[in-house]
């Protein structure tokens, strides 16, 4: 029983398909789990009977033999996903004081997706049958990395409880590696779901701009957010963004394409490829921007040994530059603020979320309101947005942001399309050392901004990005690989990272009594 | 090019936000220091560069999706207004609104 | 260019209207719920409408189609690819913090609007048209200290026609304003309606002395009757000017009229330095107008009013002052054509149509879609005073029965009113030597050469026949009895 509450999306398949357990067992055994653990700070909230009521009807799609491969199986989301409140019972609040206990009259895109589907004429109709444990805590908006920037407390990392298990989606992330849900969604704006992955040693993947749909998904950088699965293994993710992702008529910037089955793309054999060498013929291109001299010793490490199995299993590594790298941090800094200070001013306690108790005129209640229910990261990019985007600096700041931002995508594209000698995929770290502890940057913002530097590029040009574990660093912490790969080329991604797992076992680390 | 106070005051103001002079100091050394790494990137020449603001404009043209003009969303007020700090007749109240 | 500029006080006036037309669409420009005018408040605010948490904007064809119909009628470039930008401002009637409009690249640039004023043909440039979401109201009457807001109006399609500075009077405002108005209701993109917000004009207003440079310019929003618009620049200029006289500057406003003091005042709420921090909405991807688009909406579109007119005054002979009447609405020009066809008679359809009818219409403040009388029931009527049955008095008398009865049928009425036009000169005759023996003295005055006595004796006629005589053949006879 408790082995099976251990196993990921693929294993639970598998396990209620074969009826060792069902889903209802299943629910309960986690929820028993997340309740023994909350001291994490990885949920914000669940709801029992929500659950068990989509358990039972998942047990029963089961045994009328109705079921997807997913049916049954329990996840959680992050709760920067909009819930609809009357069907889940369960508040939406982006981790700000903002939107405490707020209640959504309909359910995210991918949220419905996962689960009981969508109605509605836009509707997709049937979901994946997934169980909704609950919703997981993040940095307030997905505006930090550390998700210290909640207003509902910390998130914990399970591997060392004085460490932070990275950000925003940190929630997502600790829950997954102290294996309280076998997945999460979570949403990647400049490095929201590879960073926490990479911090908690997961497995989790930000896909290109567009095939995830935006709609219930709390904006924090429109033209950067991105939603995505996160997991054990790149099996499960491969299920899980099979069933989230595809076109959506109520997000304009939703990429049109047929639904994608991201499983057979992960297994889909390379031509020239044998078992013993399944990557041949694939070229990964290392930036020597990414392996700077002032990476940490133990992540380089770590990186070069999973580029060094890489290679055994087939693949080539070639150097390759992407020299904009360092000013992808000012430029993501300026555009993702700019947006963020935008998409938040349907926040002004008028039409729901918070209001202050006490003002004297319309002016006050805006000016009191957004003060008290903001934290000071989401205020610093709210002054940081409106400032560059105010009157005489537009084209000095955003404008040029956005000019840098193409020529960081041509960067990439200089990579991947450059003939014979172009690469399939990039990889490097997902970030420049392993977790650091709870509170350690103080109040610099600035150095986690800078911390943010291997995961800013893909961000900007939209492209796919993926973490993998790649073992351990100092102070036994977890480190990510991370992989780019071109636009819409997630398989390749998938099936590089399955490939890497099924000749290591560095997903199957877990963290110390969990 | 460094703010002022004066700055922090009227992006504060315009952003609707009430900052303490406490977050204001704080904020100016935060913000200042922000934008000394802004300035690489200024001194960046990109002219005849087109600016991208929707990523995937990168890979090929995008071009604004159109639905067509049918009424598809009936009355929700009740679930639309449930988390309205304040509500009457179904109007949402704010501080009277001097025009 | 302004041709004429009548000077007020010495002083040249400069006129730019901002003109918001409300696009006659059955959906929001954003998202699906319903744009028709006096729900209950708020029902027709969805989700997205209400800037909920995790909603975003999906455009509406509809919108951009009439956007194209209005580009095409004034001559306008319809941008093949055009951009939504966010406008960033806090106001409890803006749901999301921003509106969403375009800003550097509007759907329709360029164009101009012709019109007549005091007998002149003027044309007063465009400078653009962009589309844009409406914002919702607030309420201040209901609630002590309070604002009621209802944002059943938000997300309402909006197209923001903006005129150059090429308007001399409040005169010329409001008929450059008529005509645009005349213009979006011909093309079927606006239902015209002033009372319910469809059609709102804000006026740019400045004074200058002849030939300096351009004053500074204060507007005036909101501006919802012609009658407003007048007397709101007329107030407008006169108080500019006297600030001048005075030594006083103008600073640059925004103002209100209010229609009882008849006064603009400067708006406090809006004092607010603006700075709207414009950007591209990232939301929404550029808007592609390929040309096939274009040209599909320009064989949909009807024949445009000038062009009808002129066509009226080729073909059918009405002088251009009638030709612009028939002319003044779609339903009307089509009424006037039917009418035309059925009883043959251009100058008489028209003279109807401008005559009674328009009288009639007035009288009952209804336009012509009102109507119940038919086409084919007036040409009728026409057609038994053309062919001599009714004298054109009889004619109205049988109007007044249609007018009133649209099942009523025009011979029927003849008969039953007896109003036949007596044709048998026999009787006449009787009648005319009648007549002359009892005026003896009007019959010297005629040979004494007066034309006034000549008529006097037609009258005569005409009365002894209790109107039933042809005019013309009575006139007849009593000459050749004169000889």
């Amino acid at each position: 029983m408790t082995a099976v509450l251990k196993l990921g999306v693929a294993g639970l398949s598998r396990a209620l398909a074969a009826r060792e357990i069902s889903s209802v067992e299943l629910t309960q055994g986690l929820l028993a789990g997340i309740d023994a653990h909350s001291d994490l700070g990885a949920f914000l909230c669940t709801d029992a009977d929500h659950a068990l009521a989509e358990a039972r009807a998942a047990d029963a799609a089961i045994a009328a033999g109705s079921a997807g491969p997913l049916t049954g199986v329990p996840i959680a989301h992050k709760d920067i996903f909009v819930t609809d409140h009357a069907r889940s019972g369960l508040p939406s609040t982006a981790g700000s004081k903002m939107l405490a206990g707020y209640a959504s009259p309909f359910d995210a895109t991918v949220v419905a997706r996962l689960g009981a589907g969508e109605a509605g004429p836009a509707g997709r109709g049937p979901g994946a049958g997934m169980v909704t444990l609950g919703k997981l805590n993040c940095d307030e908006f997905a505006m930090g990395s550390s998700n210290e920037n909640s207003a509902f407390g910390p998130v914990l990392n399970p591997w060392d409880r004085q460490r932070v298990p990275g950000g925003s989606s940190g929630g997502s992330a600790a829950a997954v590696a102290a294996r309280l849900v076998p997945a999460a969604t979570g949403t990647d704006t400049g490095g929201s779901i590879r960073q926490p992955a990479s911090f908690t040693g997961i497995t989790g993947i930000k896909p290109t701009y567009g095939v995830c749909s935006r709609y219930g998904m709390i904006a924090f950088a429109s033209s950067l957010d991105q939603a995505g699965p996160m997991a054990r293994s790149a099996e499960d993710c491969a299920m899980l963004l099979s069933a989230m992702s595809g076109f959506d008529a109520r997000d304009a910037t939703s990429a049109e394409r047929p639904p994608q089955d991201y499983a057979a793309l992960m297994r889909k054999a390379r031509a020239g490829a044998s078992a013993a060498k399944p990557l041949q013929g694939l070229r990964v291109g290392l930036p020597k921007e990414f392996f700077p001299a002032a990476l940490a010793a133990d992540v380089n490490g770590a990186v070069r040994a999973a580029l060094a199995e890489l290679e055994k299993l087939g693949a080539t590594l070639v150097d390759v530059s992407l020299p904009r790298t360092e000013l992808s941090i000012p430029v993501y800094y300026i555009i993702a603020p700019a947006e963020a200070s935008s998409n938040l001013g349907r926040f002004d306690g008028v039409k729901f979320g918070h209001r202050a108790a006490q003002y004297a005129d319309l002016m006050e209640m805006y000016k009191k309101s957004r003060a008290e229910g903001f934290g000071p990261e989401v205020k610093r990019r709210i002054m940081i947005g409106t400032y560059v985007l105010s009157h005489g600096y537009y084209d000095a700041y955003y404008l040029q942001a956005q000019k840098l931002r193409r020529m960081i995508a041509d960067d990439f594209q200089a990579c991947f399309s450059a003939g014979a000698q172009g690469c399939d995929l990039i990889a490097g770290p997902v970030a420049p050392t392993v977790a650091w502890k709870l509170g350690e940057q103080g109040d610099d913002p600035l150095q986690a901004y800078l911390a943010d530097i291997f995961t800013l590029p893909a961000s900007l040009a939209g492209l796919p990005g993926m973490s993998v574990p790649a073992g351990l660093g100092a102070h036994g912490m977890p480190v990510g690989l991370q992989l780019i790969g071109n636009y819409f080329d997630e398989g390749t991604l998938l099936h590089t990272a399955h490939a890497l797992q099924q000749a290591t076992d560095f997903h199957l680390r877990t963290p110390q009594g969990y | 090019m460094a703010l002022t106070p004066q700055d922090v005051n009227r992006i504060a103001h315009l952003a609707r936000l009430e900052l303490s002079a406490a977050e204001q100091a704080q904020m100016l050394d935060q913000l200042n220091g922000f934008f000394g790494i802004v300035e690489q990137m200024r001194a960046v020449d990109t002219r005849g560069v087109e600016p991208l603001s929707t990523p995937l404009s990168a890979l090929h043209p995008v071009q604004l999706r159109l639905r067509d003009d049918l009424v598809t969303e009936g009355n929700d007020r009740p679930a639309n207004q449930k988390s309205a700090p304040a509500v009457e007749g179904g109007l949402f109240l704010v501080p009277r609104v001097i025009e | 260019m302004p041709t004429h500029s009548p000077l007020v006080r010495g002083f040249e006036v400069v006129i730019g209207l901002e003109t918001h037309a409300q696009l006659s669409t059955a959906s929001k420009i954003f998202s699906g719920a319903s744009t028709s005018f006096g729900a209950a408040p708020n029902t027709q605010a969805c989700a997205v409408d209400l800037a909920l948490p995790g909603t975003l904007p999906v455009m509406n064809r509809g919108a951009v189609e009439r956007a194209i119909r209005l580009g095409l009628a004034v001559g306008a470039k319809v941008a093949p690819v055009s951009i939504f930008a966010r406008k960033n401002y806090f106001y409890p009637d803006l749901p999301k913090g921003y509106q969403i409009s375009q800003y550097e690249t509007p759907v329709v640039q360029g164009g101009r609007i012709e019109f007549v004023l005091d007998g002149a043909a003027r044309s007063v440039r465009l400078t653009r048209a962009h589309l844009e979401e409406d914002a919702g109201k607030s309420l201040h009457e209901d609630y002590a200290n309070q604002t009621g807001i209802d944002l059943n109006r938000a997300g309402t399609p909006l197209l923001e026609i903006v005129s150059e500075p090429d308007i001399r009077s409040g005169a010329e405002a409001v008929e450059y304003a008529k005509a645009l108005h005349a213009l979006v209701v011909w093309l079927g993109i606006c239902d015209g309606n002033m009372q319910e917000g469809s059609f709102r004009c804000d006026a740019n207003v400045s004074v200058r002395r002849p030939g300096a440079a351009l004053g500074t310019r204060r507007e005036i929003k909101n501006l919802n009757s012609f009658r407003n618009m007048q007397a709101a620049i007329e107030f407008e200029v006169q108080w500019q000017i006297d600030r001048l006289e005075d030594g006083l500057p103008i600073e640059q406003a925004t103002v209100l009229f209010n229609p009882d003091s008849g006064e603009t005042r400067a708006m406090r709420s809006k004092e607010d330095a603006h700075d709207y921090r414009y950007f591209p909405d990232p939301d929404l991807p550029p808007l592609v107008i390929a040309a096939d688009w274009i040209e599909g909406v320009r064989v949909s579109m009807p024949e445009l009013p000038a062009a009808m007119a002129a066509r009226f005054v080729r073909d059918d002979g009405l002088s251009t002052d009638d030709a612009a009447l028939m002319t003044q609405s779609l339903a009307f020009a089509r009424y006037y054509e039917a009418l035309r066809s059925a009883c043959g008679n251009a100058k008489l359809a028209a003279n109807w149509l401008m005559g009674e009818v328009s009288k009639r219409l007035n009288a009952e403040g209804r336009d012509i879609t009102a109507a119940t009388l038919r086409p084919a029931t007036l040409a009728q009527l026409i057609v038994r005073v053309l062919d001599g049955t009714l004298s054109n008095n009889s004619a109205r008398q049988v109007f007044e029965v249609l007018w009133i009865d649209a099942l009523a049928e025009v011979d029927a009425v003849i008969a039953a009113k007896g109003l036949k036009q007596m044709n048998d000169s026999g009787a006449l005759e009787a009648i005319v030597d009648a007549v002359l023996a009892a005026n003896a003295k009007s019959v010297e005055e005629f040979r004494a050469g007066k034309d006034k006595a000549f008529n006097a004796l037609v009258g005569q006629v005409m009365k002894a026949s209790q109107g039933k005589a042809n005019p013309a053949q009575a006139g007849e006879l009593l000459r050749r009895r004169l000889g």
